[in-house]
């Protein structure tokens, strides 16, 4: 499997991301944010968490018009995998790749701990080592993570079982306690979690390992 | 010429920073403030001649998150 992962100014888990997806056995390269092409034969886009841009005019719009950006678009559009965490989760819902937007924490806090996660849905390439209604312990680490989206989206989305992953308790004011959600194709993940901070025994938790090898299992089959 | 365009959330869309400077407000003895939305103003310096239109475009692609935002353009 061959992994990109993009990196902004502001980015500050870039490396996280790609130390998660190299023990998977992926080989990664680092794309920066003004380059207008992603690597032939990428299979999987990994958009890190941080404060691209320093979160300037709102978190993740800046980003979501830079030149690499449109090489995602174009990437996923063609039935691409690409997944976005924290802050890459922001920028792909900029982008109109996932529905929805992440506004302020509904307490006006930063809130940076490990929450329980419950998976919503195995069926998807990076949740398949799941089951549904596992709980998976993984670190959150945001400011704007309050996810919204009307009731006519928040319904299809889970009318096609695109709920991910939700917080076993909402730390952050989401609607129906979202923390993550898949495109219609199944192949673009969102979440606020960070699952790559939680792939290594040093992290003090590997319930994120889990996503990497599966994703490495499918993707290479696929 | 300029323009001024002002970015609210959208109703609904609960603001959970006007309801804190709300609550603030109140701790401060001020009584009977209903309500508190807080937005931002963006002012453009634009060329001579910059439509209406284009600033609309401005606001769709970047300067607002229609999904949660709206927007209202001035020019002057």
């Amino acid at each position: 499997m061959k992994a990109a992962v993009i990196v902004f100014p502001g980015s500050n888990c870039d490396r996280d991301l790609a130390v998660a997806f190299e023990r998977a056995g992926a080989d990664v390269t680092m794309v920066w944010h003004k380059d207008s092409t992603l690597p032939a034969g990428v299979d999987i886009v990994g958009v890190p968490g941080g404060f691209s841009y320093g979160d300037y005019l709102r978190c993740g719009a800046i980003a979501a018009n830079s030149p690499i950006c449109k090489a995602v678009v174009k990437h996923a559009e063609a039935g691409g995998y690409a997944m976005g965490i924290c802050n890459g989760f922001q920028i792909l819902t900029e982008t109109g790749l996932l529905p929805g937007a992440l506004r302020r924490n509904a307490g006006l806090k930063y809130i940076c701990r490990t929450v329980g996660l419950q998976v919503a849905t195995s069926d998807s390439a990076f949740t398949s080592a799941y089951a549904k209604g596992d709980t998976i312990d993984i670190p959150i680490a945001h400011h704007d993570g309050n996810y919204f989206a009307d009731d006519e989206t928040l319904a299809r989305l889970q009318g096609d079982d695109r709920v991910a992953f939700t917080y076993a308790e909402n730390p952050n004011g989401s609607v129906a306690d979202i923390a993550g959600v898949l495109s219609a194709n199944r192949r673009v993940l969102g979440m606020m979690p960070h699952p790559e901070r939680a792939a290594d025994a040093g992290h003090g938790g590997t319930d994120g390992t889990a996503m990497f090898s599966a994703l490495m299992e499918q993707v290479v089959t696929a | 010429m300029k323009a001024r365009v002002y970015v609210m959330l959208k109703n609904g869309v609960l603001d959970p920073q006007g309801e804190a400077v709300r609550h603030a407000l109140g701790s401060l003895g001020f009584d009977g403030v209903e309500g508190v939305r807080q937005g931002k103003v963006i002012e453009l310096d634009l060329a001579e001649g910059t439509t209406e239109a284009t600033v609309t475009e401005m606001c769709e692609k970047l300067l607002a998150n229609t999904v949660i935002e709206s927007y209202r353009v001035e020019l002057s």
